[in-house]
């Protein structure tokens, strides 16, 4: 592990709502080629930790460098699936068009998407399965549709890394199989995963690393070391076996 | 017609389709309201640029209205970072006090100024031609039409180049950040242009009746299509069918013409809100009284394969064991026969071939939850279209 290269570097970050801090002096490393969840109680910052990452709020204190450089210098080379609810999907456009969205990071300012962009588009479509439902308009799309259509537009932006929060949110079994296979795949290519995850029980089959997050970093490692009680715990604030087993 | 009416029509149309563009962001961005807000609330911003410039199609004028129309969207946004209150309140209470401050200057300064109230609220188109664009003894034309004209042709090219940042920032701004298209660069863009064009059409229509032509052809448009693109096509030729109709309205019953433009966008919307083919009301109830026959169908269709006692299939037994209405039981066995669902033999009702393959369909269907085998059902049956 020594001399893995280092993806994401996070260096005392802390984050705040109107000056109440969300996130407290966060130090972070994940290591290129990892998996990783995030997890921690309701409220406990995890969804802020990506947003901070991504630039998308501007954090009080800190850094953030992707491959040793800041974000900013760095934006082709992330991903980014935001929260399905986070959007309108009432917004007049078709599935397609919001895959090709993946492409504009690439295509910068003003330039108009192609048949090139078209073309990345409808592949990452196909990967996710969802090519046959490519002019549905994306009102019409059932919620496990809904998160595969985010997940292309994420294959579209073509990154090393991947952020994705709560991906599994409000998706049937079948979606959720399909979505960690294809996260399971990325990791093969060497990619680099980060998801915001909620359910504990699916931690140690789908991830290798995970990060513990209440407000501050209570752990993070592979799971294997360190997904124990004790984390879960110090995390949770409850015995979190006693709980589970109740 | 003569040339006053065709250039009351023509100014019209421009103002009708300049404010249609930014309308439809709006709308989408669920900001209506904030178009209200500006159209109010750059009146001092007008009065104050008309006592330096002297002049109410001056560019300058145009500018320094539209600066305060940006101030309230930042002050509205302030008060609403407090938390203390929600974003409709924060309206409410930043727009009138801006407004009001504009019809305090224009009463204290009655005398020196060519402002009244009821032209700032209402507007007045019929006046548009007698301010001539002259330049060196040649007439141009109204001056109103050429700062609309030019307005509009400002937005229109924004539209183009930043058509694909307008979209991605307007449906997801988390990612728009994230790719490097600030959402906040494109808001304030948005809001400016907004602004620059409600300060242009406020002369010809007033600071209620702008509003109308902002939001209702957007709104219209949106009942209407699933494409960006199409509502925005939409957008204009609602814009632009309204202000030309208006103004005939406003002809006949020698009434205000940026009224009976705001009227016609109404009944316009009324239509289009009653009949659209998808998202209209009466389609909307059409279907929902279709999806109301199609549940008990299959409710039916279950009970039949589910039941292989005759007494339970007995045709005068159905209504009792299924507990309904006499009119919606009659319905539901006359739909489930026309589709050749089920067959009636010595008044005892058994499924098909075909009833059997769709109930087992349907039954899959609401365990799995799962599209691709419902789809070809979907063309018959309005149930599944979700």
């Amino acid at each position: 592990m020594d001399n893995q290269k280092i993806a994401v570097q996070i260096d005392d970050l802390t984050a705040a709502y109107n000056y109440k801090p969300v996130l407290w002096d966060i130090d972070l490393s994940v290591p290129e080629g990892v998996l990783m969840a995030i997890v921690g109680p309701n409220g406990a910052g995890k969804s802020t930790l990506i947003k901070a990452i991504l630039g998308i709020i501007k954090p009080i204190a800190g850094s953030v460098s992707i491959y040793g450089k800041p974000y900013s210098k760095q934006r082709k080379m992330v991903a980014y699936v935001p929260q399905k609810g986070s959007v309108d999907w009432d917004f007049p456009t078709t599935a397609l068009d919001v895959v090709m969205m993946g492409t504009y990071g690439s295509l910068g300012w003003i330039k108009r998407p192609g048949q090139k962009e078209k073309k990345i588009a409808l592949e990452s479509m196909e990967k996710v399965g969802m090519l046959a439902f490519k002019n549905r308009q994306i009102s019409q799309l059932s919620g496990g549709q809904q998160q595969r259509v985010f997940l292309a537009r994420a294959l579209a932006q073509d990154a090393a890394i991947y952020f994705m929060d709560e991906p599994f949110q409000g998706v049937d079994a079948t979606t959720e199989i399909a979505i960690i296979n294809i996260l399971k795949e990325l990791r093969k290519a060497g990619k680099t995963v980060v998801v915001v995850h909620h359910d504990l029980q699916t931690v140690p089959e789908y991830f290798d690393w995970v990060t513990f997050l209440n407000v501050k970093k209570i752990a993070t490692g592979p799971v294997k070391e360190i997904f124990n009680d004790d984390n879960l715990t110090k995390t949770y604030g409850i015995n979190y076996k006693v709980a589970v087993n109740k | 017609m003569n040339s006053p009416q065709i250039e009351i029509q023509i100014i019209a149309v421009i103002v009708a389709m300049a404010c249609a563009i930014p309308g439809v962001f709006l709308v989408l961005r669920k900001m209506a309201l904030i178009s209200d807000a500006i159209s109010h609330a750059i009146l001092p911003g007008i009065v104050i640029g008309f006592f330096v410039t002297q002049d109410l199609n001056s560019p300058l004028l145009i500018l320094l209205a539209a600066l305060t129309g940006v101030i309230t969207v930042v002050l509205v946004e302030f008060i609403q970072k407090t938390g203390l209150v929600k974003e409709d309140t924060a309206i409410g209470l930043v727009f009138p006090v801006l407004f009001s401050i504009g019809v305090i200057l224009i009463s204290k300064n009655a005398n020196d100024i060519h402002l009244d109230v009821d032209a700032v609220l209402l507007g007045e188109l019929a006046f548009a031609p007698f301010d001539r664009f002259m330049v060196e003894g040649t007439d141009l034309g109204p001056k109103s039409l050429w700062v609309m004209g030019s307005i509009l042709l400002i937005t229109i090219s924004l539209l183009l180049l930043f058509f694909k940042e307008l979209k991605v920032s307007t449906f997801d701004a988390g990612l728009s950040s994230a790719i490097g298209i600030s959402p906040i660069v494109m808001h304030y863009g948005l809001m400016s242009i907004s602004s620059i064009t409600v300060v242009g059409a406020f002369d010809a229509v007033g600071a209620i009746l702008v509003v109308a032509l902002m939001i209702a052809p957007a709104a219209t448009a949106y009942l209407l299509t699933e494409d960006l693109k199409k509502m925005i096509g939409l957008s204009l030729l609602f814009g632009a069918v309204s202000a030309i109709s208006g103004y005939w309205v406003a002809n006949v019953l020698d009434a205000s013409i940026s009224g009976s433009i705001a009227t016609t966008l109404g009944v316009i919307f009324l239509i289009v809100y009653l009949f659209a083919p998808k998202k209209g009301l009466i389609s909307v109830l059409y279907r929902q009284k279709q999806q109301k026959i199609e549940v008990s169908l299959i409710t039916f269709l279950l009970h039949l394969n589910r039941h292989d006692e005759e007494s339970e299939r007995h045709i005068n037994h159905l209504r009792e064991h299924i507990n309904w209405q006499e009119v919606q039981a009659r319905t539901v066995l006359n739909l489930a026969e026309k589709n050749n669902l089920i067959e009636i033999k010595n008044s005892v009702v058994s499924l098909t071939e075909k009833g059997l393959t769709f109930t087992e369909k349907s039954l899959e269907y609401i365990v799995n939850n799962k599209d691709e085998k419902i789809e070809p059902m979907k063309e018959d049956f309005f149930l599944f279209r979700g």
